[in-house]
């Protein structure tokens, strides 16, 4: 099968075709970075840009030890959040980019459609790795990645969010990618977190996180994201805590082989106990690992479209 | 100087005119015709515009336009913006004060007008602001700038949130018989969102403006406009909520009135995807269900007049991400032919559509023009209702390319815009 985008900007605009292609070519991927020799030559001479308009530590080393093991030339552009606003337009800095023969623009960007505008401007490919409050699609393939991993299928899982789903980026690419590959999904949180707007054929809202656990199959835990002033929506992280956090004892309501996961970096006794981060169910460290396979294939395919239609 | 308009169909719904006739400009004036044209046209001094198969109405009013000077000229000035005006067939146009510096004194309200005087193709009718600064603290002289000429007081893109001070506001316009216009948000509510609050701006990651920031802020102004006495005018209505509060208000005998444009009568926030900012104003593009009720408030007389909040910005302003471009797009020289298609779709009659563009506008304003009865000013605008072709911002006079309609295929085009009984456009 040909992968026929040449940017990755949201999981909504994939089909369940092409996420699966991306999760087949990731497991060729992971089988690479299981060799002694890790790296590979498929993206040698391609010069690839890590954009970041926000601070991240996981993410972007996570791409850039994918680019690395595919040996693409890279170039780290780190901007503050303040100087969106003061300095350089985007598009003038996708243009400069492009001069400097950047063929891939990873960017993560605090505003929701920004790669967008990347993509409108540059004939570089765009992946997106995060932009504000809409998408996140490298976390929600690896989340994928890994749910397949251990379930051996998304189909007709119970799979429940937990948090801040507002304000996540995280959900609403997995709440697309889950819907997409056949799962039902539920979310559950503090009302003013979890907008009806979100509700849609396969998707069930919930206030009460006991109620929400029961025959639960897959769990994924959403950080609180203090920048995100989650705390103009509730009164304090105690209360938070103590009505959305999970703990041993409502882990109990959930299958008993619950599978939990948190795209981290987790906060220790707010989203969960560190019981429940350290319980052999909790496959967060291997969600790690899946990242650099995940974002291996993203680049590849992307790489490949450049290589089968420039 | 002497023009006869002849055979156009006249429309004046100030007079309940509508049908074929001849009108005579003499000098700035609009003039009775002896019955004989043949003798009217044996003069030499005579002009004539044969407006066979087009419509000749009052000049179009837009009581809702930002014109930008001084302050923000690269955007539009009072040249191009009443370039632009009269381009679209409108002869009077109302100008917010979130100029820089702001219309908020006597001075800058002379300055506008003597730009008008000298470089504008229109008139401009400037409306104060409410507040020093428009920072809702301290009332503006509203007395001076209603000498030096303002027709109205707006706080517009900021509104009075200290109810006591609108208060205040209402009752002290009462010296001057002006019209309180207010742009209607509950900025707390609105929360920096940039679009509409809904599925769209869900999946969007966008945030939302949700529909009651609008409307509980024209409850509370209607509620003072009850207490005070004063007249109320409410910008570009956007919600299905709010054209109920009004219809309400107004059934009540509240002295409320209303406008739509074009965008909110058009489309809804489903153009927002893929992150169009040409897509993004204040209030937002709502949903098909508050269209309807927009359009339903139209036919009904709830919503009074047809404006179009022409906000022009440079194309650099506009191509960034969308959270941080400025709301706003252009509409001078889109609003006639868009708001022909609710002829077209037999909302309104043509009679009608005028008449939002018009006489009611002038009435809110104060204003003596909107009318074709004789002995008034000529300003007159004729347009042939038929004439199809696509809309193209690059045909635009205004500097303002910012619009959503671009390629639209419309109806209804504008001939001559006549200002006090000269020819200031001409097609």
């Amino acid at each position: 099968m040909e992968f026929k985008r040449k940017n990755i900007i949201s999981i909504a605009e994939l089909s369940a075709d092409e996420i699966l292609h991306i999760l087949d070519t990731a497991s060729s991927m992971k089988e690479v970075t299981s060799r002694n020799m890790k790296k590979v030559p498929t993206l040698k001479g391609i010069t690839v840009v890590n954009l970041f308009f926000e601070p991240s530590t996981r993410t972007r080393s996570s791409f850039e030890i994918a680019e690395k093991r595919l040996s693409a030339d890279i170039l780290n552009f780190t901007s503050s959040q303040s100087s969106v606003v003061k300095g350089e337009s985007l598009s003038d800095t996708a243009k400069n980019l492009e001069s400097m023969g950047a063929s891939i623009i990873v960017i993560r960007h605090p505003m929701s459609g920004a790669p967008w505008v990347l993509a409108r401007e540059t004939s570089a490919s765009i992946i997106n790795a995060g932009d504000g409050r809409h998408e996140h699609p490298s976390q929600s393939l690896l989340d994928l990645f890994t749910i397949r991993q251990v379930k051996g299928k998304i189909e007709n899982l119970n799979v429940l969010i937990v948090g801040d789903i507002l304000n996540s980026r995280v959900a609403r690419s997995n709440i697309n990618g889950l819907l997409k590959l056949g799962a039902k999904v539920k979310l559950v949180g503090p009302g003013s977190l979890v907008p009806d707007y979100f509700e849609q054929p396969g998707v069930k809202i919930f206030y009460n996180l006991e109620k929400a656990l029961e025959d639960v199959d897959v769990i994924i835990m959403l950080r609180v994201q203090k920048e995100r002033k989650s705390l103009e929506y509730f009164p304090s992280i105690r209360e938070y805590s103590r009505f959305y956090g999970l703990t041993g004892e409502n882990l109990k309501i959930a299958k008993n082989d619950v599978t939990i996961m948190h795209p981290g970096p987790i906060n220790r006794g707010v989203e969960m106990t560190s019981e429940v981060a350290d319980d052999s169910r909790s496959v967060i460290l291997e969600q790690v690992t899946n990242g650099i396979a995940v974002r291996m294939a993203m680049l590849y395919l992307t790489a490949s479209w450049r290589s089968n239609n420039l | 100087m002497k023009t006869l308009i002849k055979n156009g169909k006249v429309i004046d719904p100030s007079q309940k005119i509508e049908k074929k006739m001849n009108i005579l400009i003499d000098g700035k004036l609009i003039k009775e015709y002896p019955g004989n044209i043949k003798e009217l046209e044996k003069r030499k001094d005579l002009k004539v515009i044969d407006a066979n198969k087009l419509v000749v109405v009052p000049g179009l009013i837009d009581i809702h336009v930002h014109l930008r000077e001084p302050g923000f000229e690269h955007k539009e000035t009072i040249r191009t913006g009443t370039l632009s005006a009269a381009a679209g067939g409108f002869t009077s146009i109302a100008c917010m004060p979130n100029t820089d510096p702001i219309n908020d004194n006597a001075s800058v309200t002379d300055y506008i007008l003597l730009k008008a005087r000298t470089e504008g193709i229109v008139n401009v009718l400037p409306i104060g602001a409410i507040t020093k600064s428009e920072e809702g603290n301290q009332l503006a002289e509203i007395g001076e700038m209603y000498k030096a000429g303002c027709v109205a007081i707006s706080d517009d893109g900021m509104p009075v949130t200290n109810s006591n001070l609108m208060r205040r506001a209402m009752e002290y316009v009462k010296a001057f018989n002006l019209p309180v216009i207010v742009h209607a948000e509950d900025t707390y509510l609105s929360d920096d969102g940039v679009m509409n609050e809904g599925k769209t701006s869900t999946m969007l990651g966008l945030k939302g403006i949700p529909n009651a920031s609008e409307e509980v802020m024209i409850a509370r102004d209607i509620f003072l406009s009850e207490l005070t006495g004063t007249d109320l005018h409410i910008c570009h209505v956007s919600t299905e909520g709010s054209v109920r509060v009004i219809r309400e208000a107004k059934k009540r005998g509240v002295k409320v009135t209303a406008e739509a444009t074009p965008h909110h009568f058009l489309l809804t926030d489903e153009e927002v995807y893929n992150y169009n900012t040409n897509a993004k104003m204040n209030p937002p593009l709502r949903t098909s269900k508050d269209v309807k009720a927009i359009i339903k408030g139209l036919k009904d007389g709830t919503l009074d007049v047809i404006a179009t909040d022409h906000a022009p910005h440079s194309e650099d302003e506009k191509n960034v991400e969308f959270d941080i471009a400025p709301f706003g797009i252009v509409g001078l020289e889109t609003a006639l032919p868009l708001s022909l298609k609710l002829v077209e779709d037999k909302i309104l009659t043509i009679s009608q559509l005028i008449e939002k563009l018009t006489i009611n506008p002038a009435n809110i304003v104060n204003s003596d023009k909107g009318t074709l009865k004789k002995n008034k000013v000529a300003d007159i605008t004729i347009f042939d209702p038929k004439e199809e072709y696509l809309i193209d911002k690059n045909n635009f006079y205004s500097k303002g390319k910012n619009t959503p309609f671009q390629d639209w295929k419309v109806r209804g085009k504008v001939k001559y815009t006549i200002v006090s009984g000269k020819i200031v456009y001409k097609n």
